[in-house]
């Protein structure tokens, strides 16, 4: 089993009523690996999350994660993974350290208290974990949505869309954060429709266009598919993001969510169209 | 896997349960609205009613006030069951390796717990109007057994409507009907005072047989054919109530 890929996806199909959403997706994810699922806005990379993790059933194909069928043996598929939705799934009457407890005690672990301890200072949320969720900035709560998938340890983690609407300091401590999980060992599905991201992370990047993988391969194998790179001489100007991140530090270990106000807006917006302007 | 079923359906009833203790408005608006009901018909209308037996006005009135309180509690279940799928918490209790219907029935019992609450607030309330039984024990406890039935069924019905709305109002809106029920029975006035067709309505819903029942029991009096009567309508309601709303949870996952 070891040689298996921890991910196997053959021929999944998935309408939803006349809406062909995922028409013979076909692809494998090795061990320890991070694999990016690259595509556009309804493209079908939620689609297909929902399949993998069981919350939804595919019409055609099979799927399995850790060698588990996800169709016949949900209950082992689900034992094996962790799933951060493309919303933080966090409880927001409860506090930081509450919602951490109640996974680890649904995970039937022992000590769930020093478990939370644990990660809400991995995640710098020791300060925060006494108050309520709904109290967090959107990075810290998306923090505590990650926190809350590593409990347990689960071998693969499914990530959908894990930076869409965070500043650029979120989105640096949540790469941070998923590299270090595959350096020890985890699977990764990452889904995104931001290019940079699926370079940042990647060791593998698959695109989902049209309800099928229409390339697979290591970011080299796919810039080969483009002619050869020419030399041009190009003005080196700051990015916006870099002006942002040199006037406001990019540690990211910011916990009061202060640095939140500034206009992220704008950030993530420039972020879109940079994105847009590569070829889908 | 199964033989979680019963650990994680108490931690998630935990964890329900501790939402409403840091927001008890939900159980003491509950409790509001029936009180001032109490308070109007008793004070207001009550001497009004003739109700052809010479039990004082709020002995007769209260099994109906009482309905009337879980009816109006139940919203809050659709309410945070359809807030907890919104959220994606359902989803990320839905991947996690728990038992399904522990889901459900976490929300269920919290509100068995916040409903039996806000029917004991509105009973102590009863108590200071002069509200008066000499029932035993055993009349308490049956008292006791139809109220969890009767919360029970309605709360299957409100797993329904949370599982299927579109928006938060939808998810609470099929309550109204329910809490308007009792004022066609005989929960405040004798049927026999109202037109024939709307008498024959109020004589064969559930309310009236449910309400005469614990009337009896209150005053001591013989229940008759009413319970069995009662206990029907309860235990078919919370039967169709239960597979439609497993049938809803099923196609929420497929």
């Amino acid at each position: 089993m070891t040689t298996e890929a921890a991910i196997r996806v053959q021929g999944i199909e998935k309408s939803f009523k006349d809406l062909h959403v995922l028409r013979g997706v076909d692809f494998d994810v090795a061990r320890g690996s991070i694999f990016a699922l690259l595509g556009s806005n309804g493209a079908g990379k939620t689609t297909l999350v929902r399949i993998l993790s069981t919350l939804l059933k595919a019409d055609a194909g099979t799927a399995s994660v850790q060698g588990f069928d996800v169709a016949a043996n949900p209950g082992d598929v689900r034992e094996s993974i962790s799933l951060t939705g493309q919303f933080a799934a966090v409880d927001e009457v409860l506090s930081g350290r509450e919602n951490l407890v109640l996974v680890a005690r649904l995970r039937h672990l022992k000590d769930p208290g020093a478990i939370a301890d644990d990660l809400l200072a991995r995640f710098s949320l020791t300060d925060a974990g006494g108050r309520k969720a709904a109290t967090y900035s959107g990075g810290m709560r998306r923090r505590l949505d990650i926190a809350m998938s590593l409990i347990g340890n689960p071998p693969t983690i499914f990530l959908d869309e894990p930076t869409t609407g965070l500043d650029p300091q979120a989105r640096i401590e949540v790469w941070q954060t998923v590299k270090k999980l595959a350096d020890n060992g985890t699977t990764v599905l990452l889904t995104t429709q931001y290019l940079d991201e699926a370079e940042q992370l990647a060791d593998r990047i698959a695109i989902l266009h049209k309800g099928t993988i229409i390339q697979n391969g290591t970011l080299a194998e796919l810039k080969q598919l483009l002619p050869p790179a020419t030399v041009e001489y190009v003005e080196k100007q700051p990015s916006l993001e870099d002006v942002f991140l040199a006037l406001v530090g990019d540690t990211g270990d910011e916990d009061d969510g202060e640095t939140e106000t500034v206009d992220v807006e704008t950030s993530a917006a420039d972020r879109t169209v940079r994105a847009r302007k590569e070829p889908r | 896997m199964t033989t979680h079923v019963l650990g994680d359906t108490g931690i998630l009833t935990g964890r329900s349960l501790r939402h409403i203790l840091r927001s008890p408005d939900t159980i003491i608006t509950t409790a509001v609205t029936p009180i001032a009901l109490m308070l109007l018909f008793v004070y207001v209308l009550g001497g009004a009613i003739t109700t052809g037996s010479d039990e004082s006005y709020i002995d007769y009135m209260l099994p109906g006030i009482l309905l009337i309180t879980i009816a109006s509690g139940i919203a809050y279940t659709a309410y945070r069951l359809f807030l907890d799928m919104q959220g994606g918490i359902f989803e990320r209790f839905q991947s996690m390796p728990i038992a399904r219907s522990s889901v459900l029935w976490g929300h269920v019992l919290t509100s068995l717990v916040s409903n039996l609450t806000s029917v004991a607030i509105v009973i102590g309330v009863a108590l200071i109007m002069g509200f008066r039984t000499g029932a035993p024990v055993g009349a308490w406890l049956a008292v006791a057994g139809i109220l969890i039935l009767f919360t029970l069924a309605l709360t299957w019905l409100a797993v329904i409507a949370g599982l299927s709305a579109k928006t938060v109002d939808g998810a609470s809106a099929f309550a109204y009907p329910l809490i308007f029920l009792p004022f066609i029975s005989s929960a405040f006035v004798p049927t026999e005072s109202m037109p024939a067709p709307v008498a024959w309505f109020a004589e064969n819903q559930p309310v009236t047989s449910i309400v005469d029942t614990m009337r009896a029991l209150f005053a001591q009096e013989p229940v008759g054919s009413d319970i069995w009567i009662a206990l029907a309508w309860l235990v078919g309601i919370l039967v169709v109530a239960y597979a439609f709303a497993i049938a809803a949870y099923h196609r929420k996952l497929s």
